[in-house]
């Protein structure tokens, strides 16, 4: 559905964008993570022919965006950053406005916005001028502009930014919902909201692409392995002997002690059970086990680990 | 041309929204009204000539403020991705948008209306010199919009779009004038003489509409509105 060749912008000395490759299938739903100024936003507006890539192409439904812009766009709907709207106008002008610039036939126009208008779930506030609506309503008539031509692409840069976590988890079931159905980009830098949402996830930073998977993917990627905590009472030197004395274990790190118990932070490439062989190498010393427990990874840890490699 | 249509209407509804153009067209008729007035009946003539000397004047100040919203605005409130990102062309927007500002501007000045009522009630006027004043007026006004335009593009701030605007029109007005004809080279004359703007607008005043000055006028609109289209889309480039 949508297929980006290498990619690169420029903004001054500042490369924006550098060399970014990626494919989304249709009925995907993909993710763009990242810190801010990590080029989402470029990206996309590239995307939606808003600016253009100083190389390398991009097609969006089989048209080319540098050949077809106007098409391109025609497939697409688009929030972009901060869901600019006119707030002058009253809501159901904006939505009809919108329909209207993107050909909807007349006669379809009505049943089409109050359509929208449902789905989005603003039937509550339509005598009021944009400028009027709260934060969480403003980014639902954003998502409606978006919809109103029932695009084949959505692309949505931040569409959960600023908004309340009861708000948040409205946007995202919204976004679900419509999900099923078409393909669809959105940006974030908030981790749980891409993996909740997301089938795959692209994680750009400066630029550049720096992973990409589905979220589990992604996780088992980051380290390759596993972390275990391990909480042993003992003496720290033999405890530390004993620890690496098992070769599997690529790290030990000793996070403190409190009332002679020592917990450790275990990481290891290997994907073999590790937690048996700590706890018979304590067993056999006669120490004593507190804890010990698989930690899970996240796509915090991932993104964290991805962005922070590049900086080293 | 439903693209431009569309534009049109949400451009136009937009002066409306809120009391500025109601400002903006009373201001100017009571401006203009007042001016013309003083030496009406002084001059004890029944001619238009004294209202439609003011326009270059005043529409120096006023095709300024209508037009430095219409970019600025989009900028900053960040809607022109929203519009750059519909199906349609730059430059349909562009036409869009002139159109609405021309549509406005055109209104007002209908809206002086009275003033030919009244003289012709008076007294017995040439009517050739009226039409004419009227038509000159609408396309010395439509070359200040599409400067204006162009202008507002520049920049995300209206008071910057205003004052950039007055400049240029500024610039384009006094050129023809006998003042800087008088000072500059022998060889430059006639160029200088054909670009003002103020100098065409004499001669459509006199009530012959000569297609030269028509051709001028929509060089010089068609030539603003192209720069326009081409800092619109520059934005794609930067």
């Amino acid at each position: 559905m949508i297929a980006v060749e290498n990619i690169s912008k420029n903004f001054g000395v500042t490369k924006a964008v550098q060399d970014i490759s990626f494919k989304v299938e249709k009925g995907d739903v993909l993710g763009f993570l990242g810190p801010n100024g990590a080029g989402k936003s470029t990206t996309m507006r590239i995307l939606t022919c808003y600016i253009s890539a100083d190389s390398g192409t991009a097609s969006v439904a089989g048209f080319n965006i540098h050949e077809n812009p106007v098409e391109v766009r025609r497939k697409i709907g688009y929030l972009p950053e901060n869901n600019p709207l006119y707030m002058d106008m009253g809501l159901l002008e904006y939505v009809k406005f919108i329909a209207q610039m993107r050909n909807i036939p007349k006669a379809a126009v009505r049943s089409r916005v109050e359509q929208v208008i449902g789905m989005c779930g603003l039937e509550s506030e339509l005598s009021k001028d944009v400028g009027e609506l709260s934060k969480g309503f403003r980014q639902r008539l954003g998502l409606a502009q978006a919809l109103v031509h029932d695009p084949e692409v959505l692309i949505l840069d931040e569409p959960t930014i600023g908004l309340d976590p009861h708000q948040i988890i409205e946007i995202r079931n919204l976004i679900k919902a419509i999900g099923r159905e078409k393909t669809i980009i959105l940006s974030s830098h908030i981790l749980p909201e891409v993996s909740a949402t997301c089938d795959r996830v692209l994680i750009i930073n400066k630029g550049k692409l720096v992973g990409s998977g589905t979220p589990q993917e992604l996780a088992s990627m980051s380290h390759g392995g596993q972390v275990i905590m391990a909480g042993i009472r003992g003496p720290q030197q033999e405890v530390l002997a004993g620890l690496k004395g098992i070769d599997k274990l690529t790290d030990i790190k000793h996070l403190g002690e409190a009332d002679g118990i020592h917990r450790f932070e275990l990481r290891s490439d290997s994907v073999e059970e590790l937690s048996e062989e700590v706890f018979f190498m304590v067993a056999r010393s006669g120490w004593s086990l507190t804890e010990l427990y698989r930690k899970s990874i996240n796509l915090e840890d991932v993104f964290l680990d991805l962005t922070t490699r590049e900086a080293q | 041309m439903k693209n431009i249509i569309n534009i049109f209407w949400k451009e136009f509804k937009g002066y409306f929204s809120s009391p500025v153009a109601y400002i903006f067209i009373i201001s100017f008729l009571v401006v203009t009204t007042w001016l013309y007035s003083r030496t009406f009946f002084l001059a004890n003539q029944a001619s238009l000539r004294g209202f439609f000397g003011l326009l270059p004047w005043v529409f120096l100040f006023l095709a300024p403020a209508i037009t430095m919203r219409s970019w600025a605005e989009e900028k900053k409130l960040g809607t022109i991705e929203i519009l750059m990102t519909l199906p349609v062309k730059e430059w349909e927007i562009v036409i869009g948008k002139f159109l609405a500002c021309f549509v406005f501007l055109v209104l007002t000045l209908c809206l002086t209306c009275p003033l030919p009522i009244t003289v012709m009630l008076l007294g017995n006027p040439d009517l050739g010199p009226i039409w004419g004043g009227y038509a000159g007026a609408f396309l010395l006004g439509g070359a200040y919009l599409a400067i204006g335009l162009f202008a507002s593009s520049l920049t995300e701030n209206q008071i910057v779009a205003f004052i950039v605007a007055i400049i240029i029109c500024f610039a384009f007005l006094i050129i023809g004038e006998t003042f800087v004809l008088m000072n500059v080279p022998q060889a430059l004359v006639p160029v200088f003489s054909y670009l003002g703007l103020g100098s065409h607008f004499q001669s459509i005043g006199r009530g012959v509409i000569d297609s030269r000055d028509l051709l001028y006028y929509l060089s010089v609109i068609g030539f603003f509105l192209y720069l326009n289209q081409v800092s619109v889309e520059s934005r794609k480039w930067k």
